[in-house]
């Protein structure tokens, strides 16, 4: 289980999460919403590290780390315990799609080779990437290279897996099949934190929708809740413009 | 005009290239010096570490905004009266320090602005995936900084070789003082002159063709 508690983050002077309390359990799958600049990336980026919060505490398993006061093992141990994936998939240009895959599993986990590459081969078994193990990531497409993002995230075996908007920087047509992916790991009960304006998806596959405004939580619940009957205006309002630029929700 | 003696000229061809290695010593050691130095000014201004990164700054400065015959003569004729330890500084050792001082200045910046080009998407990705910073820049940063530092480093390389030419000046006997005597005593200057420029063109020929080579080697990796 994952808990976070009254997590502050400031940019200069402008508070961009003004106190997050959210508990995540094993296997849920959680999709975050809301207006752009609300924090949401940055609540994922706090989660990791990537950002350094101000305050409030992050409990993941055994591990317990004040935001404001971590440790240089807890930064770490936290970053082991999430694993991101990038809208820009931010794989390493210099490593084959194989590579990008094991990296961590060789540098952080100090496994041996040959076992990185039979789990990284698995993986791209399971992402449908078998036969571009060799291939850098230039030479793929947008869908392949975040499914090959998704698979880095895959192989970390991390409590949660973060995902920040995987899929507004694709082409149209590559959408699809990141979304089957991450619809395949849901199904796997992969627990996942997931940033989208996808909302077909989080009707579809999230367990909870949280609608986040201002640096705050403002309403959460099953989606056949949050999207059928709104309590706050601002979710209503939010769902309203999103939904008038996107194929109707009903099934 | 007079023909060109042109077996006098293929006669002074092994006598020069005799002093060739004299020549390439110091490119050399002046390039690996000023490679490491580099790397340690870049660091400092990539970090931005305080107090370090002003005096990197002021270093690069200095040693940009002079000309390197200065720099030569400084460390030369100007050290040893600052300190009398160094009167017995030779013109071999003053040309490396030269060298390395001044193209590290250069070096450094292009180092730092290789290392600035690497997308910083990927080094929140390998933090994200609880690499530390020492690992990420081992595995995912150099090596790609490398790849687009190579071609300017190796041009400085090659301005370097040419600039061992000034230790002549210092009373060094490289490849261009020997020309110069051998000029003297032939009155041959023209034969001379042009026998030694085509044997610097002949290396930096040799050495750009690497530069192409390995550079094709570099860019394979990533396209496939
Ligand atoms: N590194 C930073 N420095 C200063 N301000 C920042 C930084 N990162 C984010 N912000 C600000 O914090 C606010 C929240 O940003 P964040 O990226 O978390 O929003 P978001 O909900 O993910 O928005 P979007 O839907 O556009 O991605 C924004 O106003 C943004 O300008
Ligand atoms: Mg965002």
């Amino acid at each position: 289980m994952i808990v976070v508690e009254g997590l502050i983050k400031h940019f200069q002077d402008s508070a961009v999460l003004s106190g997050i309390d959210l508990q995540i359990q094993q296997g849920e799958i959680i999709v975050v919403i809301g207006p752009s600049g609300t924090g949401k990336s940055t609540l994922l980026r706090c989660l990791n590290f990537l950002e350094r919060p101000d305050a409030g505490r992050i409990r993941i398993g055994n591990l317990d780390v004040d935001a404001a006061r971590p440790r240089k093992a807890d930064i770490l141990a936290l970053r082991r315990a999430t694993a991101f994936v990038f809208q820009n998939y931010a794989l390493f240009a210099n490593k084959t799609a194989l590579e990008n895959i094991i990296e961590g599993l060789i540098v952080v986990n100090r496994w041996p080779k040959a076992k990185a590459q039979a789990r990284g081969r698995e993986i791209l078994e399971r992402i449908g990437l078998a036969d571009k193990a060799d291939a850098y990531p230039a030479s793929l497409s947008g869908g392949q290279q975040q499914r090959v993002g998704i698979g880095r995230a895959m192989a970390a075996q991390a409590e949660v897996i973060l995902f920040d908007e995987p899929t507004s920087s694709l082409d149209p047509e590559w959408v699809e099949e990141v979304l089957g992916l991450m619809k395949q790991l849901a199904e796997e009960r992969q627990t996942m934190l997931v940033v989208t304006h996808e909302m077909a998806f989080a009707r579809d596959v999230a367990d909870r929708v949280i609608f986040m405004e201002g640096g705050r939580i403002v309403e959460q619940g099953p989606p056949s809740e949050l999207f059928s009957a709104p309590r706050d205006p601002r979710t209503r309002d939010f769902l309203r413009k999103v939904l008038a630029n996107q194929a109707p929700l009903e099934s | 005009m007079n023909v060109l003696d042109v077996d006098y000229m293929l006669g002074l061809v092994p006598v020069l290239l005799s002093y060739l290695p004299l020549t390439l010593e110091m490119a050399g050691a002046g390039m690996v010096l000023a490679l490491i130095l580099a790397c340690l000014l870049a660091v400092v201004r990539v970090l931005a570490i305080p107090g370090l990164n002003a005096l990197t700054l002021l270093f690069i400065s200095f040693f940009r905004g002079t000309p390197l015959l200065v720099q030569l003569f400084l460390f030369y004729y100007g050290l040893p009266q600052l300190f009398s330890a160094l009167t017995e500084i030779n013109g071999i050792t003053a040309t490396i320090l030269g060298l390395t001082l001044h193209f590290s200045a250069y070096m450094a910046e292009s180092i730092r602005a290789a290392i600035v080009g690497v997308d910083r998407s990927q080094t929140e990705a390998a933090l994200s995936i609880g690499m530390t910073n020492g690992q990420l820049m081992r595995r995912i940063v150099l090596p790609q900084a490398t790849r687009i530092a190579v071609p300017t480093l190796m041009n400085y390389f090659i301005d370097m070789i040419k600039a061992t030419s000034l230790a002549f000046t210092l009373g060094v006997t490289e490849l261009m003082g020997a020309t110069q005597k051998e000029a003297a005593g032939s009155f041959l200057y023209f034969e001379a002159f042009i026998t030694v420029a085509v044997i610097y063109w002949g290396i930096v020929e040799l050495l750009a063709w690497l530069q192409r080579r390995l550079e094709a080697r570099f860019n394979e990796a990533y396209q496939r």
